[in-house]
């Protein structure tokens, strides 16, 4: 028998995870001086309450469903890529160099092949790790976090070396040529209500094609499965025929390449330019929402959707409540990454223990 | 013994429950002081669930526990220490790189420093070792030992925190026959010192040949407790499934025909280059089934694995029906050998055969899933189609409850073994290795799943099964070949053959060298 209801798994327990995390983070709003209550309505309505909100709530979503979604299939091979954030940032790199180098006729163009230079480098990123633990078996966690910083050194190297604009300050590439622009949801659906200068563009579609395509590969394809039965028991997937490296191989690729299209929300969709950090923590972000979200595409996409609104109504906070610092707003997104994802067991075993008693009785 | 002296073990009324599931049922024991008591049952009828209740593990829902005439209450196994019980687990809890005195200290430490205890220890323990014939150096390794030499450092481990009751679980599925009876005469001889055991086996032939008494469990209820003298194995057989059992295996004599597996001069080295099968050569023919007896980790494991392409080879070839598998790089691999005709039931079916997480249907297609009839298309499986061939695979094998659709982890040790037999026989497969058939499986499941591989041996295919129980090497084989230390010490028929002589080669031991 299940030690408990499917349904408790999938939303009883990362929901009263996050009730836990808010409470805790009331109390640290209470101790500086400011009402829990109104910081949490500010923050409710600055993220979902206008049209401006959600223009920025759902941009931060993008981010986090391709972060999230490259992690959770990292995980379904049991891989813990925490190297999100630097793939994503060398996917910035691929669209850069995409967007730069060819006269673009039109935005969809633009956007397959910057998908694909996104995709591609940041899965090539992903590579060397995957491979030293394949072969070497050198461990992910740690070469994928060390390679977070690799990429970040690489990343300021060549713009202020090689892709700075001469004369100019910035370490940031040109701006892209104006038919690289991606349409944004003001340009799409104007009727929305949505500002011209909303950050939430075309990109979003792209991650929610994501999240099917990984629904599909995970569960109707047998690569999927391989992934899967790999993921759960190495020995058997030995027995099985199922050939190690090529899972690991692959599903790190698949991640890598996930975390890349971030990019092309943020560095092509946003920035229209590539700065020195395009991906802004987006990618410790997917491990928290990929925790979040069991690894399911469907949950990945509410836990992203759940910091976009902490990101976005933080921002509102700290404008609308002077004595909540930026710092402030750090501990209390720290809170909730904490209690969704590293503190889940202190939650399962007791409410199991309910469910088992409730049985019992029943 | 007087009537007015209390037993040592006196159970009343012991219920418990995990969820739904009623583990134990109201159970009463009465143990003597002095003597073997042997639990019988199968697997799930709630032996474990009772020993750990004794042992501190679980807390009972109801019912008393009485030591020596004492109500004692048990939480946790320092009080079951504190009371005089100790246990001799199945998986030894040792640590394998420290020495026998340092393990047998090890959480009864008389102080901060360590001499002392080790200095008391070593001269307890010589004195535990001439007095009950448990032959152990204090100064030696733990992993350089013996698997029986360490169940006697566990024995050790107990008697010297003052254990009067010892409780032993299976223990002698990990040893020779020798070493078993070696067992049985410690056990006897700790029991005329007064010491009161608990034997736990589903081996009827050792609660025949120990016990005193005996008591029968099943389905979480004690069903019989009887004198060992008055009773017999077909008796507590049938008190244990509930119905009349075969013991034996029926099965006509064998026809066999070409040769499918050769074998010659196989070789296989493991992570740290250790030989670990010194030149097999072995030939089985259709119709025919080869067992392979020895004592866990003589060989047997790596032999099935090189065969299932779950490991290389470093030398030797392999043919199957007169042609060379290819043993080589990356194209030897589980996918290659399910191509040539070879299926294959790991030993452990949890760790191996099945995805616990994965629902039946998905176990059923497991190795198998590159098959044609499983894709819908270049890029999709049919798992529609899956799920029907599930249903249907599972109403031949009789796999209860036959619902594709649950997890392969809810289903019991009897039925998951059911789906890997038939997932593995109904493909037909020219050779079958299967190994520890039915191991941690309830007798009733013995039965079919013996009948099965009769059943593919009599048309026509081949069959090595690898087994560390005897009687069923001995039941089923049509020739037996004995492994020791990555070897074939030699081959016999079962006719002309018994345990004592399979024993003798199982330890290394050669006629001709003797």
């Amino acid at each position: 028998m299940d030690k408990m209801p499917k349904w408790a798994d999938i939303a009883l327990i990362p929901f009263i995870n996050l009730v836990l995390a808010l409470v805790v983070s009331g109390l640290v709003v209470l101790y500086i001086g400011e009402s829990p209550w109104e910081a949490m309505s500010v923050m409710v309505r600055g993220s979902i309450g206008s049209a401006y909100g959600w223009g920025y709530t759902l941009y931060y979503a993008t981010n986090f469903i391709f972060t999230g979604l490259a992690v959770a299939v990292a995980f379904h091979a049991r891989m813990f890529n925490i190297g999100g954030e630097g793939q994503a940032a060398i996917g910035g790199l691929g669209v850069a160099i995409v967007c730069l180098s060819v006269p673009w006729p039109h935005w969809t163009i633009a956007l397959l092949a910057a998908t694909a230079g996104a995709a591609a480098f940041g899965a090539a990123w992903a590579a060397i790790p995957a491979y030293l633990q394949a072969k070497r078996g050198s461990h992910i966690v740690i070469t994928t976090i060390m390679f977070n910083f690799i990429a970040s050194a690489l990343l300021v190297y060549l713009l202020v070396n090689v892709f700075r604009v001469p004369g100019s300050m910035a370490p940031e590439t040109a701006r892209f040529a104006d038919p690289t622009h991606l349409p944004n949801a003001y340009d799409m659906a104007p009727w929305l209500g949505f500002s011209r200068s909303t950050p939430l563009n075309v990109s979003f579609l792209v991650a929610l094609a994501a999240c099917v395509g990984v629904w599909l590969l995970i569960w109707r394809t047998r690569l999927g499965y391989e992934i899967r039965a790999y993921g759960h028991s190495q020995t058997a997937a030995v027995y099985a025929g199922i050939n190690p490296l090529r899972i690991i191989m692959i599903s790190m690729l698949i991640s890598g390449g996930l975390s890349g299209l971030l990019a092309i929300n943020s560095v092509m969709g946003e920035a229209e330019r590539l700065v020195i950090d395009p991906v802004q923590g987006a990618g410790f972000v997917g491990i928290a929402v990929a925790l979040m979200g069991r690894s399911h595409p469907v949950g990945v996409f509410l836990a992203a959707l759940l910091f976009g609104m902490l990101y976005q109504g933080g921002a509102e906070l700290e404008f609308e409540m002077p004595s909540v610092s930026r710092e402030m707003l750090l501990v209390i997104q720290a809170l909730v990454i904490m209690f969704t994802g590293a503190l889940d067991n202190m939650v399962r075993m007791p409410v199991e223990r309910i469910f088992l008693r409730l049985r019992k009785g029943g | 013994m007087t009537d007015t002296e209390p037993y040592a073990i006196e159970l009343k009324g012991i219920s418990k429950a995990f969820g739904p599931v009623q583990a134990n049922k109201d159970i009463s024991l009465h143990v003597r002081k002095g003597a073997i008591h042997g639990i019988v049952g199968e697997n799930g009828a709630g032996k474990s669930t009772l020993m750990s209740i004794l042992y501190g593990f679980y807390k009972a829902d109801a019912g008393e526990i009485i030591i020596n005439g004492q109500p004692t209450l048990i939480p946790d196994s320092q009080a079951a220490i504190r009371a005089g019980i100790g246990m001799v687990h199945q998986h030894f809890k040792l640590v394998e790189n420290f020495t026998v005195v340092e393990n047998v200290i090890l959480g009864a430490e008389d102080g901060a420093m360590l001499q002392p205890s080790i200095t008391k220890a070593r001269r307890v323990l010589k004195e535990l070792s001439d007095e009950y014939e448990l032959h152990v150096d204090p100064d030696s390794v733990v992993e350089e030992i013996s698997v029986g030499h360490q169940q006697r450092v566990e024995i050790l481990k107990q008697l010297y925190r003052h254990a009067d009751i010892l409780i032993l679980d299976e223990p002698t599925g990990v040893l020779t026959p020798a070493e078993a009876d070696h067992l049985f005469r410690i056990l006897n001889g700790l029991r005329d010192q007064g010491k009161t055991i608990i034997l736990i086996t589903h081996k009827l032939r050792e609660i025949m040949e120990i016990t005193d008494t005996v008591s029968v469990m099943r389905r979480g209820e004690m069903t019989a407790t009887v004198q060992t003298a008055d009773t017999s194995p077909e008796q507590l057989a049938e008190l244990m499934v509930g119905r009349k059992v075969l013991l034996r295996v029926d099965k006509a004599p064998a026809n066999p025909g070409e040769v499918v597996l050769d074998v010659t001069d196989l070789q296989v080295r493991d992570d740290q280059k250790v030989e670990r099968l010194k030149g097999i050569s072995l030939q089985i023919r259709a119709g025919e089934i080869l067992g392979i007896a020895g004592v866990a980790g003589n060989g047997q494991s790596e032999l099935l694995e090189v065969l299932g392409g779950m490991i290389p080879a470093a030398g030797g070839t392999i043919s199957i029906n007169g042609e060379r598998i290819d043993l080589t790089g990356t194209a030897s691999d589980g996918q290659s050998r399910r191509a040539r005709g070879i299926a294959h039931v790991p030993e452990d079916r949890q760790k191996e055969g099945l995805i616990m997480p994965f629902m039946a249907w998905e176990n059923m297609g497991f190795g198998y899933h590159h098959d044609p009839e499983y894709q819908k298309n270049r890029l999709f499986m049919d798992n529609a189609a899956l799920k029907q061939d599930t249903a249907d695979k599972m109403e031949r094998f009789d796999v209860r409850p036959p619902n594709p659709m649950l997890e392969a982890k809810n289903f019991s040790g009897g039925n998951q073994q059911k789906i890997v037999v038939a997932r593995e026989i109904e493909r037909n497969p020219d050779l079958l290795l299967i190994g520890q058939p039915t191991r941690g499986v309830d007798i009733g499941a013995i039965e079919f799943i013996h009948k099965q591989i009769i059943a593919l041996r009599d048309q026509g295919k081949a069959i090595l099964l690898v087994s560390v129980e005897l009687e069923e090497i001995l039941s089923l084989s049509d020739r037996i070949a004995v492994m020791f230390d990555g070897k074939i010490m030699g081959e016999r028929l079962p006719a002309d053959t018994n345990e004592g002589e399979l024993g003798l080669l199982m330890a290394g031991v050669t006629k001709g060298a003797a």
